[in-house]
């Protein structure tokens, strides 16, 4: 990448540690460039709050570090974004909710702290959807999150994708070479999509839950976004890792995924499922789609027809699924421990609960409290929530036998492009179909990733997904690495910011 | 299987969230629109299927008997434990009188 003098913001993880490491540049001056880019970045409102010190801090011991001769980290000197769904020692941390204003955790999150002993330095706090609940960051108490990339002949502010937008918009934006994300059900690959990056939702269990704020425990999975492949498997090297803290974290070593990157398809089967041509998904996509079949054969793989019947059903199970783990996990915002506290004149207890929670969450979150509670109630359990877990069960049943065929399945990340801010905010529906191909990797907990493709008519990028086995995020990121060898994607949004 | 306005307003109350009657008007056909959507999952024949419990097959492991084994998640932190509290007096949480 070309690199006029102390500007440090094209570069990516790999070369910002390589050449801090062989002492090119030092960390703080990659640190400074970066922090000059977020502070000038404030139309795009990626962050909610911003630590030049933080990113400075850690710069500097990475600097001493290499100066006396020690061993450095994986991350040394690459300055990242946090997603504010991570609790930071001392820096508030909100999931984007008015309900956690002002909270400020005496604990760190396993994996950022996994990224600081990596030798990462953070930028700042990023915005998302409030709770990781959104497909658009229009959901935010911090406002809404801009997308640096606009559509051809227009100046409307386009959606960054959601939940992990704030994270997606300043990668695009070269305000930061990599961020953290989380994945409930589609929240790292759809804005990765969006914005023409990477980002790998790993297996379930291969990072640590322990200090992300919670919305669907058996669902949200952490992960990388950043804009290589080979970065994203720099970065999840550093974030994953057994973490006695969470019940569902993995005990299993972490492989060298970088070390171990090969784009050489041959011998291996791309499944092509049939259930993903959707009616209603626009010609581009399915385009695009095919282009991906045609980079992954010239790699050497062979491209066969899979199918997964319950592909259809996987979204609805999601939508039950994930509100009443939502609804039982948020039960903690209470007006008592943490946060927000409404305590109207002379209300007792039960009061103060429900005034809390009305003032402190949005409109996206309560909605998806209550479904939550309803389809847990007494009378609907068993309609609802049983059925929709017997769903999940078929829908990984699916996967298990397409994986009797195939080695990685090749889809479409989302049925769209990017769309206006403000336009689809009418109706929850709407979108909640933007995660449609997304959702069914999260419900079965296998590792999933998206990689940009090309770019619309209209000048927006789109993502090509790639899910793998349980355990097996080598292949999904060799089959990423493959289609980004191949796609030669290296547009960037026009700065307007 | 739709839900009445009266319905909405008791999970409201379940849920613990305060709905005044301009809530409860959008929020009844929005979330109508939604329980109608997800109905779709009762085509599904789940005869014989096992409703899932683990996404990804592991035992649940026990951690030693010992007392903070890891001191974040032991005890005798306290003041830790309140920092964040709106109303903390004397070394516990502040609630509104409960007991008449």
């Amino acid at each position: 990448m070309p690199r006029t003098e102390n500007d440090f913001t094209q570069l990516g993880i790999r070369e910002i540690r390589d050449g801090v490491a062989g002492g090119d540049f030092t960390a703080r001056e990659v640190a400074e460039s970066l922090n000059a880019a977020v502070e000038a970045a404030t139309s795009l409102n990626a962050f909610i709050v911003t630590t030049p010190e933080k990113a400075l801090e850690a710069a500097d011991a990475t600097d001493a570090a290499r100066a006396a001769g020690k061993a450095l980290g994986p991350m040394a000197g690459v300055p990242i974004g946090m997603k504010d769904l991570f609790c930071t020692n001392g820096v508030q941390t909100t999931a984007a909710s008015h309900i956690l204003e002002g909270f400020i955790p005496h604990y760190e999150s396993t994996v950022s702290a996994n990224l600081w002993a990596a030798g990462a330095g953070m930028l700042g706090k990023l915005n998302l959807d409030q709770f990781a609940m959104g497909s658009s960051n229009e959901t935010s108490y911090f406002g809404n999150v801009s997308s640096p990339w606009r559509k051809a002949g227009s100046n409307a502010p386009m959606s960054p994708g959601g939940s992990s937008g704030g994270s997606s918009s300043a990668i695009a934006a070269r305000l930061c070479p990599a961020a953290t994300g989380t994945d409930t059900g589609g929240s790292i690959r759809q804005p990765a999509a969006f914005t023409g990056i990477c980002g790998i939702k790993p297996t379930y269990g291969r990072c640590s839950r322990w200090g992300v704020v919670a919305f669907a425990s058996s669902l949200d999975q952490a992960g990388p976004m950043a804009r290589s492949v080979e970065d994203c498997a720099i970065m999840l090297g550093a974030m994953a890792g057994f973490d006695p803290k969470d019940s569902t974290s993995l005990d299993a070593p972490v492989p060298d995924w970088f070390g171990n990157l090969d784009a050489d398809m041959r011998g291996k089967k791309v499944g092509i499922p049939r259930e993903y041509r959707m009616e209603g998904t626009d010609q581009a996509i399915l385009d695009s789609w095919d282009r991906g079949a045609e980079w992954l054969r010239d790699a050497g793989a062979e491209i066969v027809d899979v199918s997964l019947p319950h592909t259809k059903y996987a979204l609805p199970a999601y939508y039950i699924v994930a509100p009443a783990e939502a609804s039982s996990n948020l039960a903690r915002y209470d007006g008592v421990r943490y946060g927000l506290r409404d305590l109207p004149d002379g209300a007792g207890l039960q009061d103060m609960y429900a005034a809390t929670r009305a003032a402190g969450f949005g409109d996206e979150v309560k909605r998806r409290v209550m479904l939550g509670t309803y389809v847990l109630s007494a009378g609907f359990y068993d309609a609802y929530y049983t059925q929709a877990m017997k769903v999940r069960t078929l829908v990984q049943r699916d996967f298990d036998a397409a994986f009797e065929q195939c080695d990685v399945i090749l889809a479409p990340t989302t049925p769209t492009a990017s769309f206006p801010l403000n336009s689809l905010n009418d109706d929850p529906l709407t979108m909640y179909l933007n995660d449609v191909f997304a959702v069914p990797a999260s419900l079965a907990g296998l590792p999933a990733m998206s990689v940009p493709a090309t770019l619309t008519e209209d000048g927006l990028p789109l993502g090509l997904q790639i899910v793998g086995r349980a355990m097996d995020e080598q292949s999904v990121l060799n089959a990423g690495l493959a289609i980004e060898q191949r796609a030669g994607f290296t547009a960037q949004p026009e700065k307007w910011w | 299987m739709s839900v009445t306005r009266e319905e909405v307003a008791k999970i409201a109350q379940l849920a613990r969230i305060k709905m005044g009657e301009g809530d409860l008007d959008h929020l009844v056909p929005e979330f109508n629109k939604i329980l109608e959507w997800v109905e779709q999952l009762g085509e599904v024949d789940t005869a014989g299927v096992e409703p899932m419990t683990a996404v990804i097959d592991q035992k649940l492991r026990l951690r030693d008997d010992v007392i903070d084994a890891d001191p974040k998640t032991g005890g005798g932190r306290r003041d830790d434990v309140l920092a964040n509290a709106p109303a903390a007096e004397h070394g516990f949480y502040g609630v509104p009188k409960v007991i008449e």
